[in-house]
């Protein structure tokens, strides 16, 4: 499932990199940013227009851990489990966004494609344990009930949004 | 010129140029193992097998140290020793251990090196999985659980064939090598080269095998089998028949099938004479016409998969011969169209590519059936001669059937770089003295060089001929001429460095050997009483019988207008280009 790109964004990102191959790291970065994931046409267009193998570009996709292959929710929750967050409780703040999205370790994003959560490690924001990011914006010393309440206003904000 | 000494195992060895340790150490008469270095891609330095000492007790691998005056390197001190176990038994620990079963027995790097440093068992648990074949496509099968990560098929697929089908996916513990996505790999842009089967020391690439099919059509009384060999496949089994490395073996190939129980054997070089005078005449009149210049070959299945993929613009260019397998396939079938047996064209051939051209859809008779049944590779051929256990050395040679029993020595030097391109200048050109013939093999045709250019007047014109082997020098060489920095009246291209000789599906040997190869091939022409295509005895009545009316249907193909066909038929599906 994956949506379909608009090959003039695309274009856009190449210009901004001149075309130029060895920029393949940045350009993959700016079209993560703007999908939140890298979408499979994005492949078959950037080796096309970059003259590179298309399995290239799979290569290095794959060989750094911040690009995602699979569709992302607009909402990108980050689950520190560092050292300090782990001690000071984040696994039952994780463990409550997933109840509380019907999400597990194999199914991270929502079907409607809100939210993400994700775990990862040290977000350098040690002081503030258990941390986690939403969309790049750090939040400290939660507690699982605090986690809750955050979703709660995005999901109102979405649905304000919506109406 | 000597640029220092290297103490190598207390021996002085002389530094000429040599570009790391390693080939020093080979030059020393130490053959040092290896499994991530070949001399003609780039240096990966992963596999840690080439490792040496030096004085001070450091451990560097040979393949990525340069060589330097005052150096003092040991190669098989015990520490060493222990390395390399490690190493092997490290590989070992993942990998699948089934050799008896493998394609590759036998002929598997891993099998060899753990012999010879005696791995008798694996200090760690054994940790492969075991991940499905990916068999999509015809000329090779992978297997990704016996990969061992060297990564001489990604950098033979992108430095050599510019292709880039596989890379490495992942990293850490997922890692593999694979195509995008994980597709399979008849899905990606693989020509079906099978250089990668060619360099990959384990059985994770190997070549397909069709060799059941051949024996079953051999057994069947019903059956009449006709073979047909193509001109590398004689100087390629020396090496792994107890013969001289590049020996023509032809009489013994067909004394062999014949006694395994072929019907007919026929020579790919006599089809390749029919490719010759209809090229020749193609030539001509584009020559003529001034119109779809460069004139492309269109021998090379791989080459034709690989411009389809990369170059559909081109494909008018590229001539409308089929190859001289196909050529004489769809011959012998016409030949044999009134046997009251079912009729099986089994091609012996150098090529891995040989076997997705036999079914493609342009090749198909009016019933769907291929022109050529079935193709095997010359590893595959010496396969079945072991299987059979026929003694190759005490064979007695033997000539071919008749009635295409004659074929010329252009016709044989087809399998090397640059024979095509002789083959087509000794029919075109007006002097047809022997001073001239000869001399034609010094206007820069031959040798294993990937580019090659000559010049040639044909009347008052003069001809501009480039010859690549290798699709990286294709590649380069047409962007210079879309961007019109060269011309050219005529290319050759072979996706194979040094041609046929060196197909994948060939025993693989060392550049050297592929010269031998070469070199068998133009001392069968040297040998050979016919010259040239148009004086093989057989033209005239063939073409005035079998082929009468029939040349375009039988001998000719259109791959611009196939393309297109696909191309709508895609489009009608809705499916995006
Ligand atoms: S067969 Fe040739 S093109 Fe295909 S993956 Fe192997 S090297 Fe690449
Ligand atoms: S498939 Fe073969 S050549 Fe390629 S990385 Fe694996 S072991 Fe090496
Ligand atoms: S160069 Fe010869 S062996 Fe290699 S792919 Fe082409 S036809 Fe086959
Ligand atoms: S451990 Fe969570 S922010 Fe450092
Ligand atoms: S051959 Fe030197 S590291 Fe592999």
């Amino acid at each position: 499932m994956s949506q379909v790109c608009d090959y003039r964004k695309l274009d856009e990102i190449l210009e901004k990199h001149r075309y130029d191959s060895a920029s393949i790291i940045a350009i993959l970065q700016e079209t993560q940013e703007e999908y939140h994931y890298l979408p499979r046409e994005a492949f078959d267009y950037y080796a096309q227009k970059l003259k590179m193998p298309i399995a290239k570009v799979f290569s290095i996709a794959t060989f750094y851990e911040n690009f995602s292959l699979e569709p992302k929710g607009k909402y990108v929750i980050k689950v520190c489990d560092g050292t300090a967050c782990h001690v000071r409780k984040s696994i039952p703040v994780l463990e409550r966004l997933r109840k509380e999205l019907g999400l597990s370790e194999g199914k991270v994003t929502t079907d409607d494609q809100l939210f993400t959560v994700e775990i990862v490690s040290c977000l350098g924001a040690c002081g503030l344990a258990p941390a986690i990011t939403v969309n790049e914006k750090v939040i400290g010393l939660l507690t699982p009930d605090k986690a809750a309440e955050i979703l709660a206003e995005l999901k109102e904000g979405e649905s304000h949004a919506k109406a | 010129m000597s640029s220092g000494i290297v103490m190598i195992d207390n021996i002085p060895v002389e530094i000429n140029g040599e570009a790391n340790l390693l080939a020093l150490i080979r030059k020393a008469g130490i053959d040092l193992p290896t499994f991530c270095y070949y001399s003609e891609l780039s240096v990966y330095g992963a596999c840690r097998m080439c490792v040496v000492e030096t004085k001070k007790g450091a451990i560097e691998a040979a393949c990525s140290t340069p060589p330097q005056d005052g150096m003092e390197i040991f190669t098989n001190t015990p520490r060493l020793k222990r390395y390399r176990k490690m190493i092997l038994e490290l590989l070992l620990s993942n990998h699948c251990r089934d050799c008896t079963i493998c394609e590759k027995n036998g002929q598997c790097k891993l099998q060899e090196l753990a012999e010879r440093f005696g791995i008798s068992r694996v200090r760690f648990a054994n940790t492969a999985d075991q991940s499905p074949l990916d068999t999509s496509s015809l000329a090779i099968v992978r297997d990704k659980s016996k990969c061992i990560l060297c990564g001489d098929c990604v950098r033979m697929c992108h430095e050599v064939q510019n292709v880039g089908a596989i890379d490495f996916i992942s990293r850490g513990a997922k890692i593999s090598v694979s195509t995008a996505f994980d597709e399979p790999i008849a899905n990606s842009s693989c020509v079906g080269c099978g250089q990668c089967a060619a360099v990959c020391p384990t059985g994770a690439i190997i070549i397909r095998r069709n060799t059941d099919q051949v024996w079953e059509a051999l057994s069947d009384p019903q059956t009449k089998v006709v073979f047909q060999i193509a001109p590398a496949v004689r100087v390629g089994l020396g090496g792994k028949m107890g013969q001289a490395q590049g020996e023509n073996l032809m009489g013994k190939i067909v004394a062999a099938l014949r006694r395994m129980g072929a019907d007919e054997v026929f020579d790919t070089a006599t089809g390749a004479d029919f490719t010759v005078l209809e090229e020749a005449n193609e030539f001509l009149g584009r020559l003529d016409s001034g119109e779809k210049l460069p004139l492309f070959t269109s021998c090379c299945p791989a080459w034709i998969n690989y411009a389809e993929k990369n170059h559909p613009d081109l494909l008018s260019n590229i001539s409308s011969c089929r190859s001289p397998m196909q050529m004489f396939s769809s011959m012998l079938k016409e030949q044999f169209k009134h046997s009251n047996r079912t009729v099986v064209v089994v091609a012996v051939m150098p090529c891995t590519a040989k076997k997705e051209e036999a079914a493609r859809r342009e090749f198909l008779d009016d019933t769907g059936q291929p022109y050529t049944d079935c193709v095997i590779t010359t590893q595959e051929l010496i396969a079945m001669i072991k299987e059979s256990g026929l003694v190759f050395s005490e064979l007695e040679p033997e000539a071919v059937d008749m009635p295409f029993g004659t074929m010329s020595g252009a016709g044989i030097i087809f399998g090397v770089t640059g024979g095509v391109t002789e083959a087509v200048l000794r029919r075109i050109s007006v002097n047809k003295s022997n001073g001239a013939l000869r001399s034609l093999a010094f206007t820069g045709v031959r040798g294993m060089a990937g580019v090659k250019e000559t010049k040639l007047m044909y009347g008052d014109r003069e001809v501009k001929i480039a010859i690549v082997s290798g699709l990286k020098n294709a590649e380069e060489l047409i962007l210079k001429i879309k961007s019109g920095e060269s011309y050219y009246d005529f290319v050759e291209v072979m996706a194979c460095p040094g041609g046929c000789v060196a197909g994948a599906g060939q025993p693989t040997v060392n550049n050297a050997a592929k010269q031998k190869r070469g070199q068998g091939l133009y001392d069968a022409d040297r040998m050979s009483s016919i010259k040239r295509s148009e004086e093989n005895p057989i033209m005239m009545s063939v073409y005035s019988g079998l082929l009468k009316g029939k040349v375009h249907h039988l001998l000719h193909v259109d791959y611009a207008a196939s393309y297109k066909e696909r191309q709508q038929s895609l489009q009608e599906k809705g499916c995006p280009k």
